[in-house]
Parts: structure tokens; sequence; C-alpha cells
């Protein structure tokens, strides 16, 4: 059999292939080849072969039928065998196949081996892909290593370890002993990885963590040395001695500090001296000053280096390189709930990036100027986030569009100008305003009653010139169905009324019905609107006449809707008026979390971003039922309410129409502490975990934790419900902290009888692992009498396959919340 | 650090690192989501980008983009440090490395990478400390070829 062909030889053969074709048809060859090699057991061309084989995997073809013979490479006593067989296993292996596990005796006598480098190829190959089986058999011979003097090994050992704590945790433990002296090192490969490697204990164990407190000063000479010494021509990146240790020591410092007095303290000055002594001409500085900002903002700074903190990033807005802007405007979005104040002195700069080209500070700047907007600012911050929606990409609008509806209902100034404001998103942006938001929108209109005349005055003038956007168009014919009499009448105060005849009125909804841009939910709001203008106006045999044309519609929602209305007419025409009067004030019920924009990346098709919305609120079944069995002896009456099912299209008949619109909960005045998803919200992103609205919401009333068993805990924080001070609204959020997602989770409640409790649907009932998100779910309690609040809770949820149940009695509650 | 990819205008892949255990589909699937991502970028726009629940950090040089997933609490900024300092080292190794370079040895790419990082972290910080040890190393297999007195690959 001749020799097989070199490597080299083959990626220029590779390369002359024209088409694909050509290239897969050497590639078969060539794999045959290799094939017959490996069966043959031919050691001397074994690594040429694995080497071959491996650049084919780049280019994408199957070569799984290597990976015995990487093994066989391992095992070989040639270095370069080794050299191939480890990166062999390292691309073609991984603990997905069993195969994996025959590696662990080759690294373990590796790891003995004479040959430094040869040590190192199996340090590295356990630290990139060792599997916890592996983790677990070999982690002896890594705490060996960690403690020799060869520094070469040393490090290699050191980021091994990380490795092996993150896929066996419980082996922290065993690498303690090792660690005592790692930063006494002078080599800087060591000291980097040992910071690493600490970082990792102390992110991973709060016991860790207080043990390592003490290495506080060490860091801060370390840091200190670093940058009052000369230039040392090894580690200068730029003029910055080292920046990647300094940049890990930062973050090693801020992980120490956090929550710390004394630590903080200790770092305070050395902290300022970075951050007042980096170069910033240069990526490598700011990256550290990044870092250090980051910091600052985490642990128990003093108030003078905060402000010194949020100045370098309000510099950073202004800086030239995009990266620098990005990354300030992210961290800014991060400090936003904790310092408020000194963020708000960097508006006009923030406001400028909206007009910023590149996309990425677009939407940062975009969410940073949602966070910033309060009462004061609110008409001028509007002012430019308005002329943003008009001016930005599509994938910008319906998330601007959603944040200006939330801004302006927290804080407008008038009615009018909440209205106006609306208007304006709807004929600018309309057809991207979410779907959500129509029902919202006509809660809003239907409760500013003094506006109600110039509301639909507006939106019938809108309507003249575009009948398009749909959402605008909805909102519209639903306001005209019900104020038409105040449009005809030429009621309105605010402005100009325009004068405008019940046909004319008829001819538009009539319009909307016949075009083809309406969809067919734009359609039933509009004949709903025309029925319900038999009441308000007189010319009730136009409408019966239209009512009666769509009782043929092929349409089969339309068709139902005017075959009823027809009933209407003819057989319960005693019923009309009554059923079709004016729609009440609707309340606003509490939804169970913020109905903000999340974090979405615009940069990528628009599946991705629907998947990073939040979920929509499930309605569970009826969850009363087996409350009563709960309670055992005590004959204690629960009062549950549930909510019908939310129709997929905007309603059927009027009355859906009006549950509809009630389950609508417009966003919570403040918002709930935790979000009920493992996605970040960019209101609790990172440094702070306490947001400073929920502070002013529940400053009366302290949370507390009701269970805590199992790994889970539910904490409930509570609410006054305004109007009504004998109503405590309870938030419950659910945390699970064991490695299982907790399934099918559902919570049930009962109270004595004095009391009346509402539960609203909960968030989600799977309730993620170790602690990355919760579900949170929200309890109305009626106390009349004003009673000591107690309350038995039965949870039942599913983890790693066996159902759970468990009861408790809640009494701890805070004597505010029920006083 | 999740992964490192460099990849060529071209959507040809040129080397592949994961730090995570990543499965043949994923693995197929995030470098086709890489690099229609980072291809579609502007040319003068900012090397950062969000996907999926990593932080992208991307940086071109010649022909070649270099591109790595971080994980939320790493620092990007010093993320393109990294990335630079990977290119100067193979630049260092090389002599005024390009893609040909990286093509047919693609091997060595991954030995000064193995010195450079493991498990996604740093592993030394000194440019002279990896050159040192790659060039040792090398001598070490050239011993052996000389020994065997032909190449071994």
């Amino acid at each position: 059999m001749p020799a097989p062909i070199r490597l080299r030889e083959l990626i220029r053969t590779i390369r002359t292939a024209r088409t694909q074709a050509e290239e897969r048809e050497m590639i078969q060859k060539e794999c045959a080849a290799i094939r017959s090699s490996f069966r043959e057991e031919d050691n001397t061309y074994r690594c040429r072969n694995v080497a071959k084989l491996l650049y084919m995997h780049m280019l994408g073809y199957p070569a799984h039928f290597g990976q015995l013979e990487c093994l066989k490479l391992i095992a070989s006593q040639k270095f370069t065998d080794k050299r191939i067989g480890y990166l062999g296993a390292m691309l073609l292996l991984d603990e997905r196949q069993d195969v994996h596990l025959l590696m662990t005796n080759c690294i373990k006598n590796d790891l003995n081996h004479s040959t430094q480098y040869v040590q190192g190829l199996a340090l590295c190959t356990l630290g990139c892909m060792g599997s916890s089986e592996m983790c677990r058999d070999l982690a002896g011979e890594v705490e060996k290593l960690l403690k020799t003097s060869n520094s070469y090994l040393r490090k290699k050992a050191a980021l091994c370890a990380v490795h092996v704590i993150r896929k066996v945790p419980e082996l922290m433990e065993m690498f303690l002993p090792a660690t005592k002296n790692l930063l006494s090192e002078k080599n800087h490969g060591v000291l980097h990885t040992s910071v690493v490697l600490l970082t990792e204990m102390c992110e991973r164990s709060p016991d860790m963590l207080s043990h390592f407190r003490k290495l506080v000063p060490q860091l801060v000479r370390i840091l200190k040395n670093l940058i009052m010494s000369g230039y040392s021509p090894e580690h200068d990146v730029s003029g910055i001695s080292d920046p990647f240790l300094q940049v890990r020591i930062l973050r090693l410092l801020r992980i120490l500090g956090k929550g710390d007095d004394d630590s903080s303290e200790a770092m305070n000055d050395i902290l300022a001296q970075v951050a007042t002594n980096t170069e910033t001409s240069k990526n490598v500085g700011n990256a550290i000053l990044y870092e250090t900002v980051l910091t600052i903002m985490d642990i128990k700074s003093e108030s003078g280096l905060r402000v010194l903190a949020i100045n370098i990033l309000g510099r950073f807005l202004l800086n030239n390189d995009k990266n620098i802007r990005y990354v300030a405007l992210t961290s800014l979005l991060k400090t936003v709930q904790t310092d408020h104040n000194a963020v708000q002195r960097h508006r006009s700069t923030i406001v400028d990036c909206l007009k910023d080209l590149d996309v990425s500070i677009k939407r940062r700047a975009m969410e940073l100027s949602f966070a910033l907007v309060n009462g004061n600012n609110i008409r001028g911050m509007m002012k430019e986030l308005l002329y943003f929606l008009d001016s930005c990409d599509p994938e910008f609008k319906a998330d601007c569009a959603s944040g200006v509806f939330l801004a302006a209902e927290k804080y407008a100034p008038s009615k009018r100008w909440h209205i106006d404001t609306i208007m304006r998103v709807l004929t600018t942006a309309g057809s991207y305003v979410r779907d959500d938001s129509v029902p919202n929108l006509i809660q809003l209109i239907t409760n500013s009653v003094e506006m109600h005349a110039y509301t639909v005055q507006r939106l019938y003038k809108a309507l003249l010139d575009d009948i398009s956007q749909q959402p605008l168009v909805q909102v519209a014919s639903w306001c005209i169905g019900e104020y038409g009499d105040l449009l005809v009448s030429g009621q309105c105060e605010e402005e100009e009324p325009i004068q405008v005849t019940e046909d004319e009125v008829l001819d538009v909804l009539e319009g909307l019905l016949v075009s083809n841009l309406s969809t067919p939910v734009t359609r039933g709001y509009s004949l709903t609107a025309i029925m319900k203008l038999s009441t308000r106006f007189s010319s009730v045999n136009r409408i019966k006449k239209v009512v009666s044309i769509y009782g043929s519609s092929i349409d089969v929602e339309l068709q139902q809707r005017a075959v009823e209305y027809n009933a209407l007419f003819k057989k319960y025409d005693h019923m009309r008026p009554a059923l079709l009067e004016r729609m009440p004030i609707m309340e606003k019920t509490a939804t169970n979390g913020p109905t903000e924009i999340v974090q979405t990346n615009g940069e990528t098709e628009s599946s991705v971003v629907e998947t990073k919305h939040l979920p929509p609120v499930t309605q569970p079944a009826n969850q009363a039922n087996d409350l009563l069995d709960l309670l055992g002896g005590n004959d204690v009456p629960v009062i549950q309410t549930t909510m019908p099912t939310k129709p997929a299209s905007a309603g059927g008949e009027l009355l859906d129409l009006l549950g509809d619109l009630s389950l609508s909960g417009g966003p919570t005045p403040a918002p709930a502490p935790s979000v009920p998803s493992s996605q970040p919200s960019f209101l609790l992103d990172g440094l702070s975990s306490q947001p400073l609205f929920n502070d002013l919401a529940t400053a009366a009333i302290p949370p507390m934790t009701a269970y805590n068993k199992n790994g889970l805990k539910i904490d409930f924080t509570f609410e006054r419900a305004n109007p009504n001070p004998n109503v405590a609204v309870i938030t419950i959020h659910a945390s699970n902290s064991a490695d299982a997602d907790m399934t099918e989770f559902v919570f049930q409640a009962a109270v004595p009888k004095t009391f009346q409790l509402q539960l609203l649907s909960p968030s989600s009932n799977v309730v993620p692992a170790l602690n990355q998100g919760t579900v949170t779910q929200v309890i109305r309690v009626l106390n009349p009498q004003k009673q000591q609040l107690r309350m038995r809770i039965k949870l039942t949820y599913t983890l790693k396959g066996s159902p759970v149940q468990d009861l408790a009695e809640v009494n701890n509650f805070p004597p505010q919340s029920w006083q | 650090m999740r992964f490192l990819l460099l990849f060529s205008r071209q959507g040809k892949l040129r080397l592949q690192k994961w730090f995570t255990p990543v499965s043949d589909r994923e693995k197929k699937k995030v470098i086709r989501d890489m690099m229609l991502l980072v291809l579609a970028r502007q040319p003068r726009s900012c090397n950062f980008l969000h996907w999926r629940d990593l932080k992208i950090v991307y940086k071109r040089y010649a022909s070649l983009y270099f591109c790595s997933g971080l994980e939320n609490n790493d620092n990007e900024l010093l993320a393109l440090e990294v990335l630079h300092r990977y290119v100067e080292l193979l630049d260092k190794y090389f002599g005024n490395v390009c893609e040909l370079d990286l093509i047919f040895n693609f091997e060595k790419a991954y030995y000064i990478l193995d010195e450079f990082l493991i498990g996604g972290e740093v592993l030394e910080t000194s440019k002279v400390a990896v050159s040192d040890s790659m060039e040792e190393a090398d001598t070490l297999q050239e011993t052996m070829e000389e020994y065997m007195s032909k190449p071994t690959y």
C-alpha cells in the first residue's frame, strides 16, 4: 500500500476543486483510503491520516470514524502523535459519546509524564472538554499539579481546576489547600489563572467567598504594583501593564466587595486610582475603566466614587469609538435604577445616541431613554422618542410604540396630552403596534371620560385620512361605536368641533367593512360599532340593512355577529338599548409582571425576537376545586375567581368583548420585583437587585419569606390596592434553587372566614432550576374586619419526574399588611 | 468565553473552538447563525451583538472574521483585546500571517490557541511566554521527525 498522501498535499488538492461536487468526490476518495488505512492498524501513518481527517471535518464532512484512532494516537509514545490525538479528541469527541471515557486512563498517565508539554496537552484537553466522570477521576491529579513549582504546569492546572469545578461543583473543597499561596506567585500566567480560579470558587460558594475576603489587601497590592510599576516589555499592551490581569483582579474585587463594607472600603483607594490614572486613548485602557466602573457600581462604594464612575460612563458616551459608546449605554442601563439622578444628568447625550447610525447603539439608547423618562422630563423626552419612532427602522417600531404607551400611561401630564400621544403613535407607527395594545388603549380611552368627545373626533379624522393601519382602525371604530353620538352632536370642547352627519359616519364604518385593507378582526370591530350606533343614531333602518346583509357573509365570525344582531332587532328589540348602552369604566386588573419592553436583539430575525417577549399570561383551569381539602377540619370558604379564557380574536360576542377588555390589565404602577422569566429584563439586569420604583411602592410593607423547603422558596411582597384600603395585593415569587426545573407548579391558598381571597393567574407553571427565574402570581385579599392575616398554602409540583405536594401555614405576615 | 470561530468572508470556516459541550447539529446552527449575523454587518458598525443570551464580539482582520461568544458577565472590550492578542501570536509565529497560513497549518493555529486559552479563559498574558512554549513543543516534534527520518504528516 503506497504511503498515504501528506496533509499539505491533500489541502492543496482539495483547494483546486472548482465545484462542490468535485470537492465532495475528492474527499470521499480520500476518506475511503483513510478508512482502509485505519483498518490495517498502521501505526506510522495514523497521525497523518487523522490530521487529514480533521481538515475534512473542518470543511463540514463527517469524521466520526476517526474517534477511536484519536484515542490510539493519544496512547502512543510519540509526542507528535499525542499532539494530533489530543487535538482530534477536542474536535471530534465530547462527553456525549461514551467513547470519550476511554481517554481517562491515557490522560491520567500523561498527567504524570516526564515531559511538561505532554502534561500540558493532557491538562489542556481535560480543561476544555472533560466530562463530569473524567473530572471526578482526575481531579486528584490536577490538584497535585496545582501545587507544583513549575509555573507552566501550574497555570494550566489552575484553569483545568476551574473546569473541574464548573463540571462537578462538589469537588471545590478539594482545591482549597492548593490555593493558599497562589497569589504570591511572580509569574503573571499563574497569577492570572489563579485569580480566575479564585473568582470561580467565590462565585459558586458563599463560604469560599467569606474565606477569601481576607485576600483583598493582597489583591489590592498586586493591582497597585501593576499600575505603578514601570514599563515591562513582556506584559505591556499599548503602555498598560498586563491589562488582562488587571481586569480579572477588578472582577474578583467586585465579587469580594459586594455587600461587604470592610472590603469595599479597602478597595476604594485603588479603584479611584485606576479610574483616574488609566490611559483612555486606546481600547485597552477603556476595557480596564469599564471593568472598574462595573466594580464601583456593585460594591458598597462611597458616593464620590460612584459619581466618578457615572461620569466615566458619561465620557464614554462622547467617545468616537462606537464600541465604547455601546458599552457605556449598556452599563448605564444597569445602573439607571440605583443611581437614577446621576444618569439623568447625561440624558441629553443619551437622547442624541438615538440618532446614531449604528443599530446596536440605537437599540440601547432607546431602552435607556425609556428608563430615564419621569414626570419632569416626559414632555421633552416624548418629543424625542416620537421623532425616533417616525424615523427608525421597522424592527424598532413595535418596541418603541409599546414603550411610548407605557411611559405615557405612567407620566402623562394631562389626559389630552395622553390621547394626543396615543394618536400620534397610532397614526405614525400604527401597523407596528402590538395587538395587545388595542384593548389597553380602549380601556384608557374609556377611563378618560371628559375626553371622549375629543378622542372620537380625532380618531374619526384620522380614519378619514388612512384606513390601512389596523390597530388605529380598530380603536377608532370601537370609539365611534361607543361615542358616535358625541361626534355627531359636535360636543367637542378641546378643539373645533367638526360637522359630521350620521350618514357620513356610517359611510366610513361601512367603508371599513368592504375595504380590502381591513382584516377580519377589524371588520368585526366595525360591524359591532355600527350595531352600537343603532341606539345612538336615528337612522336605524340603514343599520338594519347593513346588518342583515352580513348575515350571509362568507366570514363565519361576521356572519355570526350579523345574525345575532339581526335577532336583536327582530325578537329582542326590547333588550337592545340595555345591551348596547355605554360601556362602564373598566377597572384595571393588576398583571403579574411588567409589560415593558424586554431586551430584544433587533439584529436577528423576527422569530428570535418573538421568543424574547415575556410569555403571555396563561389561564390555568379553576384552582379552587381542591382548596377545601387543604383546610382539613376548618370550615373556611374560599372565593376564587377565574379569568375566562381570552379568545384568540379580539372578542366574538359583545359580552366577550367586555370580558376581553377587563382581562387586559395595563402595566402595574410599580413593576413587580422580579421578572417571571429567565430572560433578563433590562430593568433588573446585573448590578443592583432592588429596582428604584419597587422601593417606593412597597416602602410601607416589607416583603417576607412564606415558605422555604426542598429548594422551593416562596416570597411574598405587598402593595396596597387603591382605591380600596382593605384590599392587600400580595405578589408571590416562587424560586427554585434545586438543580432541576419544577414543572406543573400550582400554588393554592386559603384564608380564614372573615377574609376574601382572589387568586389571579400565575406567570407560568415551571419554576426554573438554580434560581434562574421566578414564577409570580398575584393574590388579592379583602380584609374588611382588619383581622390578623393568616393563610394556608398548598404547593404541588413535579421535580425530576416525581410529584411533590406540600402544605404550609403562613403566619408571619407583617402587621402593616393587615392593619 | 463559550466559543471562538474564524471564518472568511465567503463563509468558509477556518477554525472552531468550543468551550462547552455542544452537539454537532447545534454547532452547525451556531456557525451558520454567526456567519449570517456577522457577515451582514455594516463595515463601520460596533463590534458587539446580542444573540440569544450571549454577547457576540467579532473583529475583522484582513479576509478573516474572528468571532467569539461571551457570557453575560464577560468584559466585551477585553474580549476585543483577547482576539487581538491571538492575532498577534499567530503573526509572531507565522511571520506576517495571512489566511493561507491558517488554512495549511490549521493544527498549529489550534496549538497556539491552546497555549493562550484554556476553557475559554486566558492562560498566559505574556506574548513571549506563549511563543517560547510553542517553539519548544515544535522542537520536541521535530526531534521526533528527525529520529524517524521522515515527515510526520
